[in-house]
C-alpha cells in the first residue's frame, strides 16, 4: 500500500483520465439516486403540504411515525427491501432485485420520510399570517400548499437537493438490494467499500473525491439559490 | 329600502374564553362605503373577518346572513389586508393565480388582469417580481387583486397603515373609483381624515363594541355618545 500522497496522485490521474469504469460507477450513481428523488418528490412533496393545511383525525399519529422515519437507517431499508423483492416475498413476481430499479425502490423509501418532513415543515411556516389570506381568496388545501410552495419554490429546491445528497451518499440500502454487480448494480458508495477491502485505494479514493464533488456541488447550488432570495429581500420592497 | 346585502343579526364572537365583539346586528346596503374606526383590540377586524365569513365557528350566537350567491365569474367578498400576501411571482401572475382561485372562466383571466393592473396604473410593472414593488405599490396591487375577481363586498384593514400620505392618496383615489363601480365597501382605519374623506357612514368600535353607526356628516359634526367622542378626541384611556 503506497502513501496517502502516491493513493491520491493515482486517484487524480484516474478522474482526470476520465476512467471509462469509474464513469459508468458514477453515471449511474447519479441515475439511480436522480430517479429516487424525482420518485420521492413526486409522493412526499404533495404528501407533505396537505400534512400542512389539512386537518384530520390522527394527523398527530402520522406526524409522529413521518419523523421516526426520518431516522430510518439505510440497512434497515435495504433489508425490508430485499424481502419485499426476493423470490419469495410478496414483490418477487416482479423479479427486479438486484437490479438498478431495485436501487430507486430503496433510495425513495429512504429519502421519501424527508421529503414529505421537510415540506410539510416548509408549507407549516410559510403558513403563519399568510393561510388566511389565500383562503380568503378561496384557496382550498391543496391549492394552498402548492401556491406556499410555489412561493417558498427556491427552499424546496433545498428540500430536494438535501434529499438528493442523503441518496447519492449512502451505502447500505444499495448494497442489499443491488448486490454490487460490477457494471450493473455497482455505484459509488458500494465501490468505495468493496475497493477498499479489495486494497484498490487509488480507485476508492477516486470515487470518494467525486462524491465530495458530487455534495459539494449541491452545496453550491444550495447556497446560490439562497443567495438569490436574500438578494430578492435586500433589494425588494422598497420604501 | 331594498335587500341588504349582508345583514349580521345579534352576532357575538369569541376567541376561546375571551370575547372580541359584543352582540351586534349591522345591515350593509350594496354601494354602500362604510368605514370603521376605534382603538387598537376595539373589534374592526373582528368584524371585518366577520363580515367575510371567516369565523362561522367562532360565532357564539347570532347568524351572519349574505344576500343570494354572485354569478360565475364573481365572487361575495374579497378582503385587503394590512400587509398583504403577495406570492414571490410575477405581478401579473398575482393576478392570474387570484382570477384562478376565484373561479374565473380562463378565457376571462387575461382581459380582467389586464383591466385591474390598468385601474391600479401598474400594468407597466406587470412582469416584475411583486416582491420588487414598492409598499404603496404592492397595496395598490392588492386592490386590484381583490377588485379583479369582482367581489360585491369590498373589505379592507388599515390598507393605508404603512403608506406615506402621497401612497395613502393612490389608493384613496383607487377605492373611490371601485366604489363609484357599485361595489359595496367596508374599510378600517385609524385615519379621522380619510374616514371624513371615504365614508358615507362610520361605525366607531370600542372593546367589541359598536358604540356609534352614523353617516359620516352626522358623525364629525353632531354629537357623540360618550366612548366615540373619546376615540374623536384622542382621549382614549
Amino acid at each position: 500500500m503506497g502513501s496517502f500522497g502516491d493513493v491520491l496522485a493515482s486517484a487524480l490521474q484516474l478522474l482526470a483520465g476520465a476512467d471509462a469504469r469509474l464513469l459508468g460507477i458514477v453515471a449511474l450513481s447519479l441515475a439511480v439516486s436522480g430517479a429516487a428523488c424525482a420518485a420521492a418528490a413526486l409522493i412526499g412533496i404533495p404528501a407533505g403540504g396537505l400534512l400542512a393545511t389539512v386537518r384530520f383525525r390522527g394527523r398527530r399519529g402520522v406526524l409522529l411515525l413521518l419523523h421516526t422515519l426520518l431516522a430510518l437507517p439505510s440497512v434497515v431499508v435495504g433489508l425490508s427491501v430485499y424481502l419485499l423483492l426476493s423470490r419469495a416475498g410478496p414483490l418477487g413476481a416482479w423479479g427486479i432485485l438486484f437490479t438498478p430499479g431495485a436501487m430507486v425502490i430503496a433510495q425513495t423509501l429512504l429519502v421519501l420520510p424527508l421529503v414529505a418532513a421537510l415540506t410539510r415543515q416548509l408549507v407549516a411556516d410559510a403558513m403563519h399570517g399568510n393561510a388566511e389570506q389565500l383562503r380568503s381568496m378561496g384557496a382550498s388545501p391543496l391549492q394552498l400548499a402548492a401556491l406556499l410552495l410555489l412561493h417558498e419554490r427556491a427552499a424546496l429546491a433545498t428540500v430536494l437537493l438535501t434529499a438528493f445528497g442523503r441518496a447519492v451518499s449512502e451505502v447500505g440500502a444499495v448494497m442489499i438490494v443491488g448486490g454490487n454487480i460490477d457494471g450493473v448494480t455497482r455505484v459509488m458508495t458500494t465501490t468505495i467499500a468493496l475497493e477498499t477491502s479489495k486494497g484498490d485505494l487509488p480507485l476508492a479514493l477516486g470515487l470518494g473525491l467525486v462524491l465530495l464533488g458530487v455534495v459539494a456541488c449541491i452545496n453550491l447550488v444550495i447556497a446560490l439559490l439562497r443567495g438569490g432570495a436574500r438578494r430578492r429581500l435586500a433589494f425588494g420592497p422598497a420604501a | 329600502m331594498s335587500a341588504p346585502l349582508i345583514e349580521l343579526h345579534d352576532c357575538a364572537v369569541h376567541f376561546g374564553a375571551t370575547p372580541a365583539l359584543a352582540p351586534l346586528s349591522l345591515r350593509l346596503q350594496r354601494g354602500e362605503c362604510v368605514v370603521l374606526v376605534g382603538a387598537n383590540g376595539s373589534g374592526k377586524t373582528t368584524l371585518l373577518r366577520l363580515l367575510h365569513g371567516q369565523l362561522a365557528s367562532r360565532l357564539t350566537q347570532g347568524r351572519r346572513r349574505a344576500a343570494p350567491g354572485p354569478m360565475r365569474g364573481e365572487v361575495a367578498q374579497a378582503m385587503v389586508y394590512q400587509r398583504p400576501f403577495l406570492l414571490r411571482v410575477s405581478v401579473w401572475r398575482n393576478l392570474m393565480l387570484a382570477l384562478w382561485l376565484a373561479g374565473v372562466p380562463r378565457a376571462q383571466r387575461d382581459a380582467r388582469s389586464r383591466e385591474a393592473l390598468q385601474r391600479a396604473g401598474l400594468l407597466a410593472q406587470r412582469g416584475q417580481d411583486a416582491h420588487a414593488l414598492s409598499v404603496g405599490q404592492q397595496q395598490r396591487l392588492a386592490l386590484a387583486r381583490a377588485w379583479a375577481v369582482r367581489p360585491q363586498l369590498l373589505l379592507l384593514d388599515e390598507p393605508t397603515a404603512n403608506l406615506d400620505p402621497a401612497a395613502t392618496r393612490e389608493v384613496e383615489v383607487l377605492l373611490r373609483d371601485f366604489a363609484a363601480d357599485g361595489v359595496t365597501v367596508v374599510l378600517s382605519t385609524h385615519n379621522l381624515g380619510q374616514a371624513r374623506r371615504l365614508a358615507q357612514r362610520v361605525l366607531c368600535l370600542d372593546a367589541g363594541q359598536v358604540v356609534a353607526d352614523l353617516l359620516v356628516q352626522r358623525f364629525f359634526d353632531g354629537p357623540l355618545p360618550a366612548a366615540a367622542a373619546r376615540f374623536v378626541q384622542g382621549e382614549l384611556p
